[in-house]
């Protein structure tokens, strides 16, 4: 249920998102999704790709900072109201989410890469009101 | 107008031998009541009695900044504590700033050079003089403040920053002299502008700038931005504060006060004196100082001195704005920056290593600092608020130790050059000389 993120930092410096996506490119890694946060000087790019550990091991080599995050994905159908219903679940149940984002896909469902800081637990309690979560397997290749 | 003719304008011969009969006071001195000094002479062979002139003082050892740290606090004092009316004191790494003490007396005689290097500006009892130097430990504020009560000028004590405050003083106050660093003072007069304040409202007509490098260019800038005559005013606290050498009216360099402290430049490698005219490192003894009396102190500022007298009337040597350092110090808003004090803050810091570079620049012109520190895989954390705390607790950290805000970018590993050799640590961006 655990899902492997890469944390990427980077300086806001033209050209350092492309630079990086061309290392996953050559190396024939396949972004499923991601995130930036940004602040004034540096963002953090949260990334899901295909084969995780050969992507942190280009990228440290490539001199980047770079660190692998467990998160977790819930897939709810792409209604109103779904994403409520999951939040209010963990928010009853004590689990504060540090960040997360967000994506639809084409066969009406969307999907929440969630970051907490009790993953274990948030599993527990999504899984105990039949949330539907990713599974690590076939997550990588969304 | 000169403050202390007798003094100012003494005959090089007569000068010569007021400085021998002090200096030979202040070897005794030093030699009988500190310890370090003592040592220091007995390892070069020297007794008090072997010091008769002032051509005798290329024989006596350095002290160097090193030797007050090594002696923080008091090591160097040569009076009980008792007699100290006043401490200021420097920043320096970790826990060991500079500190210097002051006797009555050094206070009276600090504040007779700071008169006469108020006088060479013009500065009289007529005057309103806005003292825009940081108060506290820094001796620029404290220096300013004595030297103009004894011309008698009303001193406003507003100390550094606070800017809008300043621009309602200059108007309200009618403040005819200004002094603070040389980048406040363009800063004030951007200010000025930007307020759209009257220009006849502002009244000044001297300002007395030191505390950090500037060029001919800002002089003609801050002129014009504040419609007054600017002087340069050089000192450091180990010899006493501002007020080391002023600038006189004719703006051909700075004239030390040489019946107090004895220049000399040298050679910063082997310590060889050099002859006027030529640069080098500068060098003083204080020889009047009770309380820190320093011995051939290496200020590691280079400059020259000229000896030919100044169309003023002193007879006073002059030494030229400093054109760099022998060591890595920056003088950033008029504080004493070492690279090393960096080093020791991030090095403590358990999250960081020490890839960092110090990037110093001038904007609107106030110097700014920015320090890079090169984020670690082993630190790295992908939640904002994570990098944003310990960016800020290295800033804060370093803040406080250097007495100076800094801002803190965090950057890639590995983007900092790691040069063979000796690091390049600064990017100085200011452009200076």
């Amino acid at each position: 249920m655990i899902i492997k993120q890469l944390s990427v930092f980077l300086e806001n410096r033209a050209g350092r998102l492309t630079e990086l996506t061309g290392i996953l490119a050559d190396n024939d890694i396949n972004i499923s999704a991601f995130s930036i946060a940004d602040t004034t000087d540096f963002g953090i790019l949260r990334v899901i790709t295909g084969k995780p550990e050969l992507a942190e091991k280009v990228l440290k080599e490539n001199g980047f900072a770079v660190k692998i995050t467990d998160v977790i994905g819930m897939v709810m159908p792409n209604k109103p109201g779904s994403l409520h219903k999951a939040l209010q679940i963990l928010t009853d149940n004590g689990i504060s989410i540090e960040y997360m984002y967000a994506f639809a896909s084409a066969d009406d469902r969307a999907t929440a890469v969630i970051r907490t800081d009790t993953p274990q637990k948030a599993i527990e309690v999504l899984q105990l009101h039949r949330m539907e979560l990713l599974q690590a397997g076939d997550v990588y290749q969304l | 107008m000169i403050w202390n003719e007798h003094h100012e304008c003494m005959g090089r011969d007569q000068l010569a031998s007021l400085q021998g009969e002090r200096l030979r006071q202040m070897v005794e001195r030093i030699y009988f009541n500190v310890p370090f000094y003592r040592n220091k002479l007995q390892e070069a062979g020297i007794e008090p009695g072997d010091i008769r002139t002032v051509d005798d003082l290329g024989k006596l050892p350095f002290t160097t900044k090193q030797d007050l740290r090594d002696n923080y606090p008091f090591g160097l004092f040569a009076v009980p504590q008792e007699d100290i009316v006043r401490f200021h004191a420097s920043s320096g790494t970790t826990g060991k700033s500079t500190v210097v003490g002051y006797t009555h007396n050094d206070i009276m005689m600090w504040s007779e050079v700071v008169a006469r290097s108020l006088t060479m500006a013009g500065v009289t009892k007529h005057d309103i003089i806005q003292v825009a130097y940081g108060y506290g430990l820094f001796t620029g504020g404290l220096g300013l403040h004595y030297g103009a009560e004894k011309v008698g000028a009303s001193v406003i004590p507003i100390s550094g920053g606070n800017t809008m405050k300043q621009l309602q003083l200059l108007e309200d106050f009618g403040s005819t002299a200004i002094a603070c660093t040389p980048s406040y003072a363009a800063f004030l007069g951007e200010s000025i502008q930007e307020a759209k304040l009257d220009p006849s409202k502002i009244k000044l007509k001297a300002g007395i700038f030191g505390a950090e490098p500037w060029t001919e260019e800002m002089r003609n800038q801050i002129q014009q931005l504040l419609g007054l005559k600017a002087y340069d005013i050089y000192g450091l606290s180990e010899v006493i504060g501002p007020g080391v050498s002023m600038e006189c009216g004719m703006q051909k360099g700075m004239h030390v006060f040489e019946d107090h402290f004895i220049p000399e430049i040298i050679n910063p490698d082997t310590g060889e004196v050099l002859p006027y005219g030529e640069l080098g490192e500068l060098v003083f003894t204080a020889v009047t100082k009770e309380a820190l009396p320093l011995l051939r102190y290496r200020t590691r500022d280079l400059t020259r001195l000229h000896v030919d007298i100044c169309e003023c009337g002193r007879t006073l040597v002059r030494m030229e704005k400093c054109v760099g350092r022998s060591d890595d110090m920056l003088i950033i808003r008029g504080v004493n920056v070492f690279p090393s004090q960096v080093e020791s803050v991030l090095l403590e810091m358990s999250e960081t290593k020490p890839h960092y570079l110090l990037v110093v620049d001038r904007q609107n012109n106030l110097d700014t600092l920015e320090i890079q520190v090169e984020v670690e895989d082993q630190f790295f954390s992908d939640e904002v608020k994570e990098l944003e705390g310990l960016r800020k607790r290295i800033s804060d950290k370093l803040t406080s130790l250097l007495g100076l805000h800094a801002t803190v970018r965090l950057v890639e590993p590995g983007t900092i050059e790691r040069s063979q050799g000796k690091a390049q640590r600064v990017v100085d961006k200011r452009k200076l000389s």
